[in-house]
Formats: C-alpha cells, structure tokens, sequence
C-alpha cells in the first residue's frame, strides 16, 4: 500500500478513509449525546456504555479498523503533499489565484494537521486514561469515564482547545464529504447537486453537534 | 491610458527570474492584452533591448497557445476568456500589472513568459484518440449519436490545452485537461470502445509528466477560457477505477 506511485488510487484510500472516519463520527457523537443527561442519570449509563463498547469484540474490531484508517489517510495526506510539491515547482511571485476556490478547500492538510494533534492528546486523555490508567468505579461497579470527562471540561482552555479542533473538522469535513465522491467517481450532475447539499449539511450537524458537547459541560458545571 | 508593468524576464528554465518594471503611456483600452506587449515590443527593440517573449498564435481564443497569469490569475481577471481575447479595458488608467508565466514543474520556462506544455501532448499521445483504420470516409449516420451526446462531448472538446487549470492548481494538477479528452471520447460510440485502456493509460502518463493530484478545490472549472467541467475529473476517476477493478 506504500508502494502505490498512482495518486488517483492513492486518493481513492484517502476518500474511503475519510468517509469511514466520517461514519464514526456519527456513531461517536450519537454515543456522547448521553453526556447531556441529568448528571446522576448521564454518569451511570455513560459509564455502563463504555463498558459495554469496551468488552465488545465487534467494537473492537471496528476500533482497529478505525485506527488503520487515521494511520493511512494521515500517511497518504503526507504522500501527495510531498506529491504535490515536487509538482508546483517554484511558485508564483504574486498570487490571485485564491479567489476560484475556498480557502478550507486549499487548506485540508493544515486542518488535518489540527485534527491529528487533537487526536493525540483525545486519545491520551480519554481513551489512554480509560484503558490503562487507575479509575474510580460508580455505583454500578463500571469504570467512572463520566466524572473523568466533566472534570476535564471544567478547564477553559480544554474547552477552546475542544472547540479549535471541531471547527477544524467541521470545515474538514465540508470539503472532504463531497470531495470523497469526486475522487471516487460520482459524475452525475443530479447526484452531485445532492451530494453537496447532503455533505455540507453533515459537516454542520456533525460540528454543531460536538460543540454542543463541552459548551454544555462547561456551562452546565459553572453554574 | 498610462500602464505600469512588471514582467517576468527570465532567460531559460535552469536560470532566476525576476520581475522587471516597464511603462506604456499610449496604451488604448481597445488593445488585446497581447497588442499591449506588442506595443512593449516594439519599444524594446527600438531600444536595443531583447523583447518578452511570449507564446500566442491565433489571437482568436480557439488555438490555447496564448496563456500568462496576468495579476496572478491564469488569462488574467476576466473570465472564461484567453489572455488574447483580454482587452486592455478591463484595467484603468495608473494600474500596475504584473505578469508571470504559467509555473508548474511539468512547465519548464522557455524564455520570459514563454513555457514549454509539451507534457500536455505526450498524454494527448498516450491514448487521447480513436482506433479506426482509415479509408473511404464512413457513411455519417451509419452510427447514431443523439444531439445530447454529442453536445455533451463537445463541451468536453472545447478544451484548447492551454494549460490554465494546470496553472490555476495550487497542486499543478492536470486532471481537467486529461479528464476532458477521457470524457470528450468515451461519451462518444467511436471513443468509448477503447474507454478502459484509454483511462489508464492517459492516466499514467500525467503521472509521469510530474503532474499533481486533484484535490477538487474546483478552481481550475473557474480559470478555464472554456468553462471544462469538473465533472469530467469525476467521470475520469469512475472510469479509471471502473478500468482497474473490472481488470479490463
Ligand atoms: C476524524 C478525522 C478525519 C476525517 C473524518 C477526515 C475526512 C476526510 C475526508 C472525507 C476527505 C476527503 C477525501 C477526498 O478528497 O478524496 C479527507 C481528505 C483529506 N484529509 Fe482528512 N479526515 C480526518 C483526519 C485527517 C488527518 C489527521 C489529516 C492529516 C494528517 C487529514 C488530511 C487530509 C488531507 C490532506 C486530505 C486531502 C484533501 C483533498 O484531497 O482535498 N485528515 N479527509
Ligand atoms: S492565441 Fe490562440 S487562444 Fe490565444
């Protein structure tokens, strides 16, 4: 997979990376809405559906799937833009050319970068944490990952960092969706017309729906 | 109207080029840009100074041999227009204007303005052609194509290879250009019998030629004198993929 020279192909992993990855998104978000419950009652079952996700063989399955895919989406990104500079040459001393396109659509690499440093210290925090480190158990008996989450959105600066990050994605993702398709091969006129509609609306969703999150924890504990 | 100029002055592809300033103070706004260097030509010459080369031919818009980033934009800020269909009325009086030539590895500088596409040809060559052995003219209407098939390959033919999207590129992709001649034959019953060995080859060789990937930023569609589709891009990649799983 490495060794693939061919930059179509190599964008055709890319977009199925990243359409996976964005698949995740949902289920991940649909599983964190349970944070805004009721605290005793959002502690309990957020604690008893980690452990759940936890034990599951599937799950983890999905979950090493889920790695490979950042690991080859984040290596082909670096590939092409490696690719891609070899191929510009000297640039241009004076440059217009931004205004054809959006900027976030001329930027993926450097959002990317932002979403990959995010991951490190998501994974480290959280998942890291939950897996290897020593937790406090509920009434239940289920490792507390909830008090771990709120009090960690007790920070400020975790909060803006968390809101960094989801913008990040979120224009990530506005390009990406629909660009994923191109890539892949989808020239229908209509199909298009519906894909960009579809995909700019799930890029808001998703990011409205991840902000929501730790603004809600944040203020939730202030008051 | 008075003009002030800066253009790319570079005496071939291994030395550094710079830009340098020149002023035209007769310049009517019923000139073609290209009029405008002339004029500037002119003025060179009789000066004992070597002229801007350029590369230009039909003057027309249909040939794609003119082409120069005008202001940093590929043909300059008119739309859907080449840079010798651009007229001096698009800019004012007092404007400084600076021009460089197209710049992507796959372009090595000729001289001044004056690029070197033919990258552009060798994936032409590759596959961007039908097979038939030739002899008697064929009977026109022994192979229907309706009107939209054949509008919608033409759209795909406008393109004059000028080689705008690949400077419009921030990754110096050539998809545009490659994607619309796949598109312009395989839409067509002669072109698309050779469709999946066309793809792959044509595909190729923009690779070899040290071309970019796509990334869909959509502004090469914006810069082209032609208005090419990206759509065609899509419908390249379909057809490659397409090519390449069904192994055909
Ligand atoms: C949750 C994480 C991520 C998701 C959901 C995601 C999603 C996507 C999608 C759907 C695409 C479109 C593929 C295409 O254009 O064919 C894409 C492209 C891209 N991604 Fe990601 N991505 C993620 C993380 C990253 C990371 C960590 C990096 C960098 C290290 C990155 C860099 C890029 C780059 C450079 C592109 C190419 C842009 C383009 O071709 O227009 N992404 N991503
Ligand atoms: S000179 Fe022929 S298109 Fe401009």
């Amino acid at each position: 997979m490495i060794f693939i020279k061919n930059s179509v192909t190599r964008k055709n992993l890319m977009a199925i990376t990243g359409l996976f990855l964005s698949f995740f998104l949902i289920i991940h978000l649909l599983g964190n809405l349970q944070l805004l419950l009721p605290a005793a009652e959002a502690q309990l079952q957020y604690n008893s559906y980690s452990h759940l996700l936890g034990g599951n063989i599937v799950i983890k399955l999905v979950s090493y799937v889920l790695y490979l895919c950042i690991l080859l989406h984040s290596i082909d990104a670096i590939y092409l833009s490696f690719k891609k500079r070899r191929a510009n040459g000297t640039s241009y001393s004076y440059d217009r050319r931004g205004r054809a396109s959006s900027w976030y659509s001329r930027n993926m690499m450097a959002l990317g970068i932002i979403i990959f440093v995010f991951l490190v210290i998501h994974f480290k925090d959280f998942w890291y944490h939950y897996k290897f480190g020593e937790l406090p158990v509920d009434t239940n008996g289920n490792k507390d990952l909830y008090t771990i989450v709120v009090v960690a959105f007790e920070q400020l600066w975790y909060v803006v960092l968390y809101i960094v990050a989801i913008l990040a994605l979120g224009y990530h993702l506005l390009h990406g969706v629909f660009s994923a398709h191109r890539t892949m091969g989808i020239y229908h006129p209509m199909y298009n017309r519906i894909i960009n509609i579809v995909g700019k609306s799930f890029a808001v969703i998703i990011t409205i729906g991840y902000i929501i999150i730790p603004l809600f924890l944040y203020f939730n504990l202030q008051s | 109207m008075k003009i002030t100029l800066k253009i790319w002055r570079q005496r071939d592809c291994q030395s550094k080029g710079e830009f340098k300033e020149y002023h035209l103070d007769k310049v009517s706004k019923d000139m073609s840009f290209l009029e405008m260097l002339d004029t500037l030509n002119i003025k060179l010459i009789k000066q004992g100074d070597l002229p801007v080369e350029f590369d230009h031919d039909c003057r027309e818009g249909i040939c794609g041999q003119c082409g120069v980033m005008i202001n940093g934009i590929a043909h300059g800020p008119l739309k859907n227009t080449t840079t010798c269909q651009l007229h001096m009325r698009s800019f004012n009086d007092g404007d400084t204007i600076y021009v460089e030539p197209f710049k992507a590895s796959a372009f090595p500088i000729v001289r001044d303005l004056k690029v070197n596409r033919s990258a552009l040809d060798h994936i032409i060559t590759s596959g961007g052609y039908v097979s038939v052995d030739t002899g008697q003219a064929p009977e026109a209407n022994s192979i229907p194509v309706t009107f939209e098939q054949a509008e919608a390959a033409f759209d795909a033919a406008a393109c004059i290879g000028c080689g705008a999207c690949v400077a419009s590129c921030k990754n110096s992709s050539a998809a545009l250009f490659t994607s619309a001649k796949i598109s312009h034959l395989a839409q067509l019953p002669q072109g698309d019998k050779e469709t999946s060995t066309r793809v792959v080859s044509m595909v190729n060789q923009m690779e070899e030629e040290g071309f970019g990937h796509c990334t869909n930023t959509e502004a090469c569609e914006v810069e082209c004198p032609e208005g090419i589709s990206v759509l065609n891009i899509a419908r390249m990649n379909y057809e490659y993929n397409r090519s390449r799983l069904m192994k055909k």
